[in-house]
C-alpha cells in the first residue's frame, strides 16, 4: 500500500516527493520515478483519487493543443511563417492554415504576415518532438492591428481573465480598452494612452497579487478610483 | 520594425507618456552595486529597470605598443551574452556589441579618465593593461548607459593586484586604487517621431528613428558622442538632446557616490 506524503493544496517544490507506491496515478506536472511521484514545478498539489497533479506557479508556458495564445511573426519560410509564441519552442504557421485565400506559386507571403505582426492564433498540434503548428482559422483568430503587447507569467493568465472572464470584462468596462489575453502570458491592448497605463497597472496587480482571495472587487475598486 | 507599434506609441507620446507610464524624460529605477566579485580587481552590478549587466575590471601586465612604448593598455570588451535576450546569439560579437564596446571605451578614453603614462612600470617593456569587460545578464533595452555607467563604477573601485616587479599575484590585492583623473558618464537620447525620450524599454528601442549617445565628465563637459539608428538630424534636435543627456547625467552622476 503506498502512501502520500503531502496535503492536499501544499505548496510544493521541484524533485519533492509526493507520493510512493503504484497506488497512485502521476499526473499533469509530475513524473514517477521508480516507484515514487515527483514534482516537476514549483507549485499546488491537488489529489484528486488516485491521481496526483500540480497545478504550476511558476515556470515558462508550455503549448497545449487548443490553447488561444498571442504569437509573433519571427521569420517568412518556404511554406509559411514562423511565429514566436513566448515558449522555448519555435511554433510554425503553414500557409494552407494561415489564410483561406488562394495564394499564387511565389507570392510574396508578407502581404499576408509580416516579420514584427503579432498574430492571436490557436495551437492546433504539439508533436513529441515539439513542433507547434498553429493555425488561424477559427472564431476571433486575427492578425492584430495597431495596440502594444507586454508579456505577463502564462500560470498567472487564468487569475487576469478572472471566472468566465469577470476579471478582463471589469478591465475592459473602466478603462474602455480593447484587451486579448493569450494562454501563453502575452496581453494585446489597446486604447486611449492614460487609460491604458491603468489597464497595465491593474494586470500588475493582479499578476502580484495572484494568490489573494477576493481579487475581481480589489481590481474593481483599484479601477473605481482611477478611472474618474 | 514594426510600423504599428511605432505610431501608437508615437500616439502616447503626444499626449506625454510611455506604455509604462513614465515621462519621456524619465529613466526607470537605477541601481549601482560595486565590488561583486571576488577574483576581478574591480566590479560593479548596474540595474536599470529589468535591464541588468555586470562589468568586471582586471588588470594584468601586457607589453606596450610599439607606438606607444609609455603608456598602458586599455581594453573595453562588450559580451551581448543570448540568455539576456533572444536577439542574442553566441560567436563572435556582433555590430551592436563592437559599437557599444567602442562608444563605452570612447568616453573613458577621450575624458582622460585613467592616465595611461601613470601605468607604465618599464618603458617598452611592461605596462598594465586594464580591460573591461561587460556582460549582459538581462536585456529590457538601454544597455548603452547601464554599460557606460557599471564600466565607471567597477574602475572606481578598482585596486591594484600585488606585483613584485616580475609576476602579478591576483590573490592579494593592495589598498592602492587605481587613480581616475575623470568620470565620464554616457546618456543616450532617442528620438521617435519627433519626440525625444530617454532609457527606453526593449520595445521602445525597437521603433526609434535616431539616437544620440554622449559623454559628459564632472563639469559637464563633451568628452564623446555617438550617433546611431537610420533618421536624420537637424542641428536644433542635436541640442535638445545634448541639453537633456546633460541634465540626466547629473541625476546618473549621484548614484556613483
Amino acid at each position: 500500500m503506498g502512501n502520500i506524503k503531502i496535503n492536499d493544496r501544499d505548496i510544493v517544490v521541484p524533485g519533492e516527493t509526493l507520493a510512493e507506491g503504484m497506488d497512485f496515478v502521476p499526473g499533469f506536472g509530475t513524473y514517477r520515478d521508480g516507484e515514487n511521484i515527483i514534482a516537476k514545478n514549483l507549485g499546488l498539489s491537488s489529489i484528486r483519487g488516485k491521481v496526483i497533479k500540480l497545478i504550476p506557479l511558476a515556470g515558462r508556458y508550455y503549448p497545449k493543443n487548443g490553447d488561444v495564445i498571442i504569437g509573433r511573426v519571427q521569420d517568412i519560410m518556404l511554406g509559411g511563417w514562423m511565429i514566436g509564441i513566448n515558449c522555448a519552442y519555435h511554433s510554425m504557421l503553414s500557409m494552407k492554415e494561415g489564410t483561406s485565400e488562394f495564394i499564387e506559386r511565389g507570392a510574396d507571403l508578407t502581404q499576408y504576415f509580416k516579420i514584427g505582426d503579432y498574430v492571436v492564433t490557436k495551437v492546433m498540434n504539439v508533436t513529441t518532438q515539439k513542433l507547434v503548428d498553429v493555425t488561424m482559422k477559427g472564431p476571433g483568430l486575427r492578425k492584430l492591428q495597431g495596440g502594444q503587447v507586454f508579456a505577463i507569467n502564462s500560470n498567472k493568465v487564468p487569475r487576469v481573465i478572472g471566472k468566465n472572464g469577470s476579471m478582463i470584462q471589469a478591465i475592459k468596462d473602466a478603462t474602455g480598452c480593447q484587451i486579448t489575453v493569450g494562454q501563453n502570458g502575452f496581453i494585446w491592448l489597446k486604447g486611449e494612452p492614460a487609460k491604458e497605463i491603468i489597464a497595465r497597472e491593474a494586470i500588475d496587480i493582479i499578476e502580484k497579487n495572484s494568490h489573494v482571495s477576493g481579487l475581481t472587487e480589489k481590481i474593481k475598486g483599484f479601477l473605481g478610483n482611477q478611472v474618474k | 520594425m514594426n510600423a504599428e507599434l511605432r505610431d501608437h506609441l508615437i500616439k502616447a507620446l503626444d499626449k506625454g507618456i510611455r506604455f509604462d507610464g513614465r515621462k519621456p524624460d524619465e529613466f526607470r529605477k537605477v541601481t549601482v552595486e560595486t565590488d561583486i566579485t571576488r577574483n576581478a580587481e574591480g566590479s560593479a552590478r548596474v540595474k536599470i529597470g529589468d535591464t541588468e549587466l555586470i562589468c568586471g575590471v582586471k588588470m594584468g601586465m601586457d607589453k606596450p605598443y610599439p607606438d606607444s612604448p609609455d603608456k598602458g593598455n586599455l581594453m573595453v570588451n562588450v559580451e551581448l551574452l543570448p540568455l539576456s535576450s533572444p536577439r542574442f546569439e553566441t560567436g563572435p560579437p556582433g555590430l551592436e556589441a563592437i559599437e557599444m564596446a567602442r562608444v563605452i571605451d570612447r568616453g573613458i578614453r577621450e575624458s582622460g579618465a585613467i592616465d595611461v603614462k601613470n601605468l607604465c612600470v618599464e618603458a617598452g617593456e611592461k605596462v598594465w593593461g586594464v580591460a573591461l569587460d561587460i556582460c549582459t545578464l538581462n536585456d529590457d533595452g538601454n544597455l548603452h548607459d547601464a554599460g557606460s555607467l557599471a564600466a565607471i563604477a567597477a574602475l572606481k573601485s578598482t585596486r591594484y593586484p600585488a606585483f613584485d616587479g616580475t609576476e602579478v599575484d591576483y590573490k592579494t590585492h593592495t589598498d592602492e586604487k587605481l587613480p581616475l583623473s575623470a568620470e565620464p558618464i554616457e546618456v543616450t537620447v532617442y528620438m521617435i517621431g519627433s519626440h525625444l525620450l530617454v532609457d527606453p524599454t526593449a520595445q521602445e528601442q525597437e521603433c526609434y528613428d535616431s539616437r544620440i549617445t554622449v559623454a559628459f565628465s564632472e563639469d559637464g563637459t563633451i568628452v564623446a558622442m555617438q550617433k546611431g539608428g537610420m533618421g536624420e538630424l537637424s542641428i536644433e534636435d542635436i541640442e535638445k538632446m545634448i541639453d537633456l543627456a546633460l541634465k540626466k547625467s547629473v541625476e546618473l552622476r549621484k548614484l556613483l557616490g
